[in-house]
């Protein structure tokens, strides 16, 4: 274990780089761009006498002035300061951080697909239409839905979808001024009781069992008809099968309410079980965490939709169709909800999954599934006797994709909490897992490996989570004081958020600064 | 397998109620291609469309064919940045932290505010998060838009309102210059109005002028004033900031981002600096903080109480993923080309634009622009007077490899057969000449 201490630790480069607005010199340029062609000014004339004077901009942006290779040294610097799956080990519970090919991220910066307008005749689009009518068809066959909709551009966006299809469905039935709750179990995402809440519901929270899973007395005390339908994550956000699922689609559908599946867990059921068949009727998909497409350090993603029949004709407008000949984007849908965005999806992200799907195969697709919950479960089994960990609900069933563990006992025994215990693996080279999430679970470090780290980076991990928990027990400052060999040290969070010394621009920190002067 | 105990990889899917265990094929490709076949594939596939490489397209009206430097796409595929999450642990993610402060900063820059957020995944859903935040700030339900707008925004709009209980109304244009009605807007706005939203340049191209009378209407009524704006017009435009907008939105992508068919898009989000405002704001906001001993300055996320995974159901929004990434691109971009390189694109965008109006106009029965106003990067084109249709128009210029602007003649019942054209930096002086010819063959019917 000796690349856990002295010089053969980690360490992440720290530049130290100051703001870019405040670097460069007068008259310095990074690029340059085609310049209006002399017989075309001459045509047209001075720019400034067609712009009325009181809408000409009479002060410069304080843009920097750069060279490009300033620019670029400072971004290469920036970039390496920051921390992804190519990096090492990046187990964040929930978000599904696998391997991205490096051949999808070809594909989808071909010019003969970035160089494409939307709103392009259909004639010359046939190609792009083609994949994204494929892929949908494909999509729907492994949620076990009728229709996907690509058109969101992230899991919430999705949700947001869903909730709005659940508002039309009981609209169309004339029930929707009764109908105005959606249940959320107390495990589920934030998003889930946002989107919700966004699409005009109110948000019942029901708990979950002792096992984890939902509690079916306390659902079934809380479904009226009111309820509009339930949002439910299936593996858990505990990483547990809902063994009841068939019970849940039940009590949701006798009551008249829809049954919505948040996708961000999806991966560990790929060709294995299809949502669809469990009874959900929404269905959305993360194609950045399931799909391998990258998350950009927060976007973008795609989170498209799939609806069993009855709810197809809500989604959002166009729709991607096909004569047998060839492809048409169809605006002629009536009863629509309309549209969440402008075009068709993150069509970028999409097309990479298209790649994706393409290179796995149906067997491929089985064998990540697979491998997702084999090496969660190798995880899970050897972090289990590690001292100050406790493994809640059920600690002797199957994960799926993730396991919770909690650090209570280890905060305590030393008072070195899951965030003390997430910092401390930055400095070991590693990423922390999700922690604080689910809420059910005190001191929560949610640990997702995914199907694309091998054996060895697992066992990296267990290694230094051993050795971070011993270090809680004999020496807790090092703990403590984490990390010390990234970038910088721990950040003072308060201060970000408190309007008093908040600097959310450049310009906001300048003018702080001439304040306290 | 071994060290967990298990001989077959389905005990641990055993939890999972048999009939929902999948047995049968899927309609999906049941074994995997090799990397070389699924490159040859998707590349077959995709040379079968025709781009704007191909052709010259005169499309925008959303989504706008802007030069991407190779610098720019070089910073975006560093895998650093590329495969990373979203920075929920600072210290190993200074880098995309200050990278999206600096798109941050540099959007405050352009527009003339002073907060701004880390993305929105599009202008129009930036829109309907706009409406929903001047809903919360001041407690109305109505907000007031012009007619002319781009109808991808107001549908989005319209689905972003409804459920907040948010009432949307028009207001009427002057059909000569088409800029927004005064005397429609002071009938329209009350004190139940929420917010007035302009765009600027407009969605058909020109200049509003009436910024200062709008804005000065909104706030004598006690409603917010939000202004969609196009970025690459601010090196040479009022940034609106200057004329006391509380809110501005727009599209980012132009700002160093392909149009990959329409998606991922960049959508814009800025405010004054006014806690009121702040507080209710949408999305993720990157800070500037120091450590916590003090010595060093550094970047996290700032007001994340205002956040779905902190505040769940009275979050400000449900946005988590957004388009940071996008936000790196248009942040390297605009480090790229400063103050004189913005100026200098306005500046050729405009020209250029105004060079196909004053060509296209020449052509007999072809009005270029529809409007008497001031045009940016985007006009109309009429033929009404040539007793064809746009979409004739269209296909006959398709026949010459040539793609004309979007036919918006559906759109506006007031302006005919009219379609909006879009040039900008990377239309030569050539392609423009070459539109203006076959244009003018096609309506001669040679």
């Amino acid at each position: 274990m000796s690349w856990l201490e002295g010089e053969k630790m980690f360490k992440q480069a720290s530049w130290n780089e100051p703001v870019i607005l405040s670097q460069g010199r007068k008259g310095r340029r990074g690029h340059l761009l085609p310049k209006a062609d002399e017989q075309v000014r001459q045509a047209v004339g001075d720019i400034n006498a067609l712009i009325a004077d009181r809408m000409r901009r009479k002060t410069r942006p304080k843009l920097p002035e750069l060279s490009e290779v300033e620019v670029v040294r400072h971004f290469i610097r920036l970039s390496q300061m920051n921390y992804g799956v190519d990096s090492g080990f990046y187990p964040l519970g929930s978000c599904t951080m696998k391997y991205n090919p490096k051949i999808n991220e070809s594909l989808a910066t071909l010019q003969s697909f970035s160089m494409l307008h939307p709103y392009q005749d259909e004639s010359t689009v046939q190609g792009i239409l083609e994949i994204l009518y494929k892929l949908e068809r494909w999509l729907a066959e492994l949620t076990g839905t009728h229709e996907v909709c690509l058109q969101p551009a992230a899991g919430a966006h999705g949700e947001f979808l869903g909730t709005l299809l659940m508002r039309a469905y009981h609209q169309l039935n004339g029930e929707s001024e009764k109908r105005k709750e959606v249940i959320v179990p107390d495990s589920a995402h934030g998003t889930n009781p946002a989107s919700a809440a966004m699409a005009g519901f109110n948000v019942v929270v029901v708990q979950s069992n002792e096992d984890g899973c939902v509690d079916l007395e306390a659902l079934k005390a809380a479904v009226s008809e009111r309820t509009a339908g339930l949002m439910l994550t299936n593996p858990n956000t505990l990483g547990l099968f809902e063994k009841n699922i068939e019970e849940v689609a039940r009590i949701i559908h006798e009551e008249g309410g829809l049954l919505y599946y948040d996708g961000a867990n999806l991966n560990p059921l790929l060709g294995k079980a299809r949502p669809g068949d469990m009874g959900f009727d929404i269905v959305h998909i993360n194609i950045h965490k399931t799909f391998s497409t990258p998350h950009g350090g927060g976007g973008p993603g795609a989170g498209p939709v799939g609806v069993r029949e009855e709810l197809e004709k809500f989604l959002p407008v166009p729709r991607v169709a096909f004569d047998g000949k060839l492809y048409h984007l169809d605006y002629d849908k009536p009863q629509s909800i309309g549209k969440i965005r402008s075009f068709y999806g993150n069509t970028a992200v999409l097309l990479r999954a298209y790649a994706y799907i393409l290179s796995l195969g149906l067997e491929g697709l089985k064998e990540v599934a697979e491998v997702s919950v084999l090496n969660a479960n190798y995880l899970m089994k050897k972090l289990k006797g590690i001292k100050g960990l406790a493994l809640p609900y059920n600690s002797e069933k199957p994960r799926k994709h993730e396991c919770v563990f909690s650090a209570k006992p280890l905060r305590n025994d030393t008072g070195v909490t899951a965030l003390n215990v997430a910092k401390r693996l930055l400095d070991y080279g590693l990423h922390s897992p999700t922690i604080y999430f689910p809420l059910i679970v005190e001191e929560a470090l949610m640990i997702e490996p995914t199907e694309t780290f091998e054996k060895e980076e697992l066992d990296r991990f267990v290694d230094a989570m051993q050795k971070i928990c011993e270090e809680a027990y004999t020496n807790p400052e090092a703990v403590l004081k984490a990390p010390q060999n990234t970038s910088i040290p721990r950040l003072d969070e308060v201060r970000a958020s408190h309007p008093r010394t908040m600097a959310l621009s450049w310009r906001m920190y300048l003018k702080k600064q001439e304040q306290r002067q | 397998m071994q060290e967990i105990g298990i001989k077959d990889i389905e005990e641990l899917f055993s939890d999972i109620p048999e009939k929902f265990c999948l047995k049968r094929k899927l309609n999906v490709p049941e074994k995997g291609l090799s990397e070389f076949e699924v490159k040859k594939h998707v590349e077959a596939l995709l040379s079968k469309s025709e781009t704007c490489n191909d052709m010259p397209v005169f499309l925008g009206a959303g989504c706008w064919p802007h030069y991407v430097p190779a610098v720019v796409k070089e910073i975006v595929q560093r895998s650093e940045f590329l495969t990373s999450y979203t920075p929920y642990q600072p210290e190993t993610s200074q880098g995309m932290l200050q990278a999206l402060f600096e798109y941050q900063s540099m959007i405050c820059e352009i527009t003339g505010m002073d907060v701004a957020n880390c993305s929105m995944y599009d202008w129009a859903s930036a829109l309907g998060e706009a409406a929903r935040m001047a809903a919360r700030v001041k407690g109305r339900h109505e907000i007031l838009i012009p007619k002319i707008i781009s109808p991808e925004r107001a549908a989005v709009l319209k689905v972003y309102a409804e459920p907040a209980g948010i009432s949307v109304r028009q207001v009427e244009f002057d059909v000569e210059k088409g800029q927004i009605n005064l005397e429609g807007l002071r009938n329209a706005v009350s004190d139940k109005t929420a917010a007035v939203y302009i765009e600027n340049p407009s969605y058909l191209g020109f200049i509003e002028t009436q910024v200062d009378e709008i804005g000065k209407e909104a706030h004598g009524h006690g409603a917010l004033f939000i202004v969609g704006a196009d970025p690459t017009s601010l090196g040479i435009l009022k940034p609106p900031g200057d004329y006391e907008a509380d809110i501005v939105i727009g599209e980012a992508q132009p700002l160093g981002n392909s149009m990959n068919f329409g998606g991922p898009l960049l959508g814009i989000f800025a405010c004054r600096e006014d806690m009121t405002l702040i507080r209710q704001m949408p999305g993720r906001i990157i800070g500037m903080t120091k450590t916590q001993d003090g010595t060093k300055n550094g970047f996290c996320m700032a007001l994340q109480t205002r956040e779905q995974h902190i505040r769940r159901e009275k979050a400000t929004s449900n946005i988590c993923s957004n388009e940071a990434l996008c936000g790196v691109a248009s942040a390297v971009y605009m480090a790229l080309l400063g103050p004189e390189g913005l100026r200098e694109l306005g500046e050729t965008v405009m020209y250029n634009a105004n060079y196909t109006m004053h060509l296209l106009s020449k052509i007999d029965g072809v009005k270029a622009p529809l409007f008497k106003s001031a045009h940016f990067k985007e006009f109309t084109v009429s033929f009404d007077e040539t007793g064809l249709s746009v979409n004739d128009v269209n296909q006959k210029l398709l026949g010459r490899r040539i793609h004309g602007g979007k036919d918006v003649s559906r759109e506006f019942s007031e302006i005919g057969q009219t379609a909006l054209y879009c040039v900008t930096e990377m239309h030569s002086r050539g392609e423009i000449e070459s539109l203006a010819a076959a244009m003018e063959d096609v309506l001669a019917g040679r």
